[in-house]
Parts: C-alpha cells; structure tokens; sequence
C-alpha cells in the first residue's frame, strides 16, 4: 500500500443548523490523483476546506502525516487593484523552506507557462493565466500534497485538457498526492486514479470505470455524463497502467440515496 | 520660531513615516472604514480615562487596542455585515464620548483639540510617546512584512502555507489602534484615516512594489505635514486640517499626472 498522507474520517460540518457535508470520509495516497466531483453546492469547497483547516469540523477527525506539506491552489484570488505586485513577486513571496531544485522549478514554470508573465500585474492576468500563476506557487515548496480547488475555472477548452494533462505530469515528476475539485467528468477521467462523487455525503467512491456505472452518479450526472468517465477511463487506464502506478481493486461503495 | 515648530514637526513626521506603510495595508485590505470606528472611538477612549483619572493617551491606547481586538473577533464570526458593524460603532461611540465630555462643565478636554488635533501644541513630552510608538509599530512591520503581506494577498494561502493567520490580523488591527492613538495629537479623531489613507492611495500611482507603495507614502505623508505645517504657520489655518489639505492636494496632483510608468 502507499502511504496514507491525509486521511479524514466521519467529517460533519454545519452551518447554523443546515449540514453541509456529513458523514464524509476519504483517504488520500502519494502518487494518486483523487478527483471530487459533485452538483453545485455539494459541499466540495467545504470538504477541501476544512481538509486544509480553513474551516472547523463539527464532527469527525482529520488525520495528517507528519510534516506534511500541502500545496494549495485557491479558486481564485481577491486582490485589490490598489497593491502593486507583479507575478514574480507573488511567486516569490511562496517560497518557503523546501522549495524545489532549480532545475525542477525551471521544469514546472515552463510546463506553467509563465514565463512571459513575470512581470505582468497579478491583477491583469486573465483567468487562465491566473490559474497557472496559481499552480506554480502550489508546486514551489515541493508539495506532497497537492489540493486544487477547480483548476480549470476560466480556461477555455483547449486549455483544460492540457491543464489536466499538466497536472498528471506534476503528479509523475514530483510524486504527490493529489486532491482535486472538478465540475466535469468528461475531462477528469483520463487523469484520475479515484473518483469520490460528493453530494453532502459521499455517494460513491472508486476508480472512475466503477463510479461511472453507479446509479447515484448516473441519477446525479445522467447516463450520458456518467458514461463519459468510462470512455475517457479506458485510455486512462491504459496509460497508467504502463507505468504500474495505479492500485487495483480500490474499493467501491454505494450508498441509499435519499 | 525654530524652537516652537521643531517638535511638532518632528512628531509630524515621525507619524507620518508610520502612517504610511500601515496605510498601504489598510488601503489594499479595504480597512479604511475600520480606521474610521477606531478613530471615532479613540474619543470615548478620551472620556473613560478622564472619569478613570488615568493618562488620556494610554487610557486612548487600552480602550482602541481593546476595541480593536473586539472587532477583530466579531467580524471574524461575521455575526452580522462587517460594514453594519463598523457603522454602529463609529458613531455611537463618538456619540457617547461627545456626551460624557460634555457633562464635565469644568471642561478639562479641549473638545475642538481632540477631533481635529493641535500639532503646535506638542511638546518634547509627547515625543517620548510618539518615538516608541513609531519605532515599535515601524519595528513589527519590518519584521512580519512577508506574512503579513501574504496574509493580505490570501489568508487562505498563508494559512496553508503555515503562516498564523490569526496573529496577522490581530497584529494589524492593533497596530493601527497604536498609530491612532498617537496620531489623534496630530490631525484629531475626525480626520486620522486620512493621514492613514490618503497617502497611501496617491502612492499607488509610483509604485511598482509593495514597498515601494509604503515608501511613498512615507514620503508622501512627510510632505504633507510640513506643508501643513508652513500653511498653518504663514496663513494661520488650524494644522491638522492644513495637513490634510495638503495631503488631498497631492492626491488628486497624482491622479491627474500623466502615467509615466505602468503599474
């Protein structure tokens, strides 16, 4: 088995009497791509939250390995037109006690794209621009974690799939654990090694071709959304499957849907 | 003359060295409100030391750091809008300590004093005050610049990348308590966000940097109390106005200059 890195149990948490996320539990590994996918207001930010302890739990246990470091790329970022910072700055102002080898950062800001960036103010960027500036600050301090909240948000389709394709490169490079919000099955698929479909509880858990046939999915997505992961799971598959990194028979659990 | 003008302007100046790059934080963190409410409260602070019979300038000191980690607190819950918050207490407490003033008839506050500041007043005294007040605020920013500035651009990010979020916004909001406190002998409670905002924002257009931007308004904050200070000096005009004035003056000079560098 490969090291746990964080894992949560039982997870509760509420906002005045209305429960956001019960009974939630998952169990993130190094080198595995998790993907979070779930209907609007399903609880995904609330559940990457209070994983990363910006938000209080009102029951259950979040469980860390020691010291972990844990990358993080926010949705997007507020910043006030009145702070002058350019990119290299914010860039700068990530870095932290372990940051990456030279050669591995140079490999990862290419991969990013910022290059032509670095002296742009943060708050011309376009969205796009700002999630790749936002990834490569993630990656700065040689995360073994990595948590992505939607990291295609205002990337145009092309660019997603290379976002995705990205990300499975940083997985293979640095050998993290990652943790990802999605909206879309279509993409994720191909760069997921487990699925947890997230709707206030999890509804199911597995390796995509499992998820996508489940019925909960397929009531949350339709058939044609559940399908997708399937399709693009194949492909998947394979490409992993190659390299050993994927861990068979992960286990796959349905649950009475209300 | 050199005599009567040299402390106060070298008060003047020492609190505009701290408004400054305190003033940047509030204008990127939006917190000009806030600087309102603590300033407005700085005079019930006034009147609580008179009824306490302890220093006025410590008694402003305790009650704004109070207050201030009270906000802190309550706006972190968010029990209710942050603005609603903030706007009932600014006036109420200015409220409150404009009446507990004028109960005492003897008058001991010079109430005029108090919300719009007598710089000329200041003597070698108050400098004492003033120097450790600024050396101390200006101290802790130097030292938690980074965090605090990454706390200011996400405290989610900072606090995923370990940095205790929590201490940041205590640190800034008590910061700027201090600096109010101080600078009420300055430009009065009536008018100390300026001194606080105004420099800031028309260093904004010169910078490229966030250091840069807290320079500038130093330098830009420095200007405008000795230009105050000269208008009140030659033509009379009361000096925390004056000071202001000069300030808004090379606001609107900043924004009406061409760009000469993209920012």
């Amino acid at each position: 088995m490969p090291e746990s890195l964080l894992s949560a149990q039982g997870l509760l948490v509420k906002q005045g009497s209305r429960s956001l996320i019960h009974d939630v539990s998952l169990d993130l590994q190094a080198g595995q791509i998790t993907t979070l996918i779930g209907p609007n207001g399903a609880g995904k930010s609330t559940l990457v939250r209070t994983l990363l302890g910006l938000q209080k739990a009102n029951a259950g246990t979040v469980t860390k390995a020691k010291d972990l470091r844990i990358g993080y790329m926010p949705q997007k970022l507020n910043l006030e037109s009145t702070l002058p910072l350019t990119v290299q700055r914010f860039l700068d102002l990530g870095l932290g006690k372990h940051r990456l080898t030279d050669a591995t950062y140079a490999k990862m800001a290419s991969a990013c794209r910022v290059a032509n960036l670095l002296d742009q103010p943060m708050q011309y960027l376009s969205g796009g621009e700002t999630q790749r500036v936002l990834l490569l600050r993630a990656l700065l301090n040689s995360p073994q974690l990595l948590i992505l909240d939607e990291p295609v948000q205002g990337v145009d389709i092309g660019g997603q799939v290379a976002m995705y394709e990205l990300i499975v490169d940083i997985r293979d490079q640095l050998g993290c654990g990652i943790l990802m919000i999605s909206h879309d099955l279509h993409m994720v698929a191909a760069a997921t090694d487990q699925v947890i479909c997230l709707n206030q509880h999890v509804c199911c858990s597995g390796h995509p071709e499992q998820v996508s046939q489940d019925p909960a999915v397929i009531e949350l997505f339709g058939l044609q959304g559940a399908s997708a992961l399937a399709v693009y799971n194949h492909q998947h598959n394979h490409h992993h499957d190659s390299h050993g990194t994927i861990i068979p028979g992960q286990h796959h659990e349905a649950c009475n849907h209300d | 003359m050199i005599e009567l003008l040299l402390w106060p302007w070298l008060g003047g100046m020492l609190i505009a060295l701290t408004t400054g790059p305190l003033g940047s934080f509030m204008v990127w963190r939006r917190m000009a409100y806030f600087g309102d409410t603590l300033a407005h409260a700085a005079l019930l602070g006034v009147a609580l030391g008179w009824i306490l019979q302890i220093n006025l300038t410590l008694a402003v000191v305790i009650f704004c750091l109070l207050l201030a980690i009270l906000l802190s607190t309550l706006m972190y819950q968010r029990i209710i809008a942050a603005d609603t918050l903030l706007g009932i207490l600014s006036h109420s407490s200015l409220a409150i300590g404009l009446v507990i003033i004028s109960l005492f008839n003897d008058q001991p506050v010079d109430l005029m004093a108090m919300l719009f500041g007598d710089l000329l007043a200041l003597g070698q005294a108050d400098m004492l005050w003033i120097s450790i007040s600024a050396i101390g605020v200006l101290g802790i920013l130097a030292y938690f610049w980074q965090p605090l500035l990454n706390h200011t651009i996400s405290p989610e990010l900072a606090h995923v990348e370990g940095v205790n979020t929590n201490l940041m916004r205590t640190l800034l909001f008590v910061l700027i308590a201090l600096v109010i406190a101080i600078a009420m002998k300055v430009v009065g409670v009536l008018l100390i966000t300026s001194l606080l905002i105004i420099p800031a924002a028309s260093a904004r257009r010169l910078s490229r940097t966030p250091e840069q931007m807290a320079i500038w308004a130093a330098v830009i904050g420095s200007l405008a109390v000795t230009g105050g200070m000269a208008l009140s000096w030659f033509y009379d005009t009361p000096a925390g106005p004056s000071i202001v004035m000069v300030a808004s003056g090379v606001f609107f000079a900043m924004y009406l200059m061409p760009k000469w560098q993209r920012t």
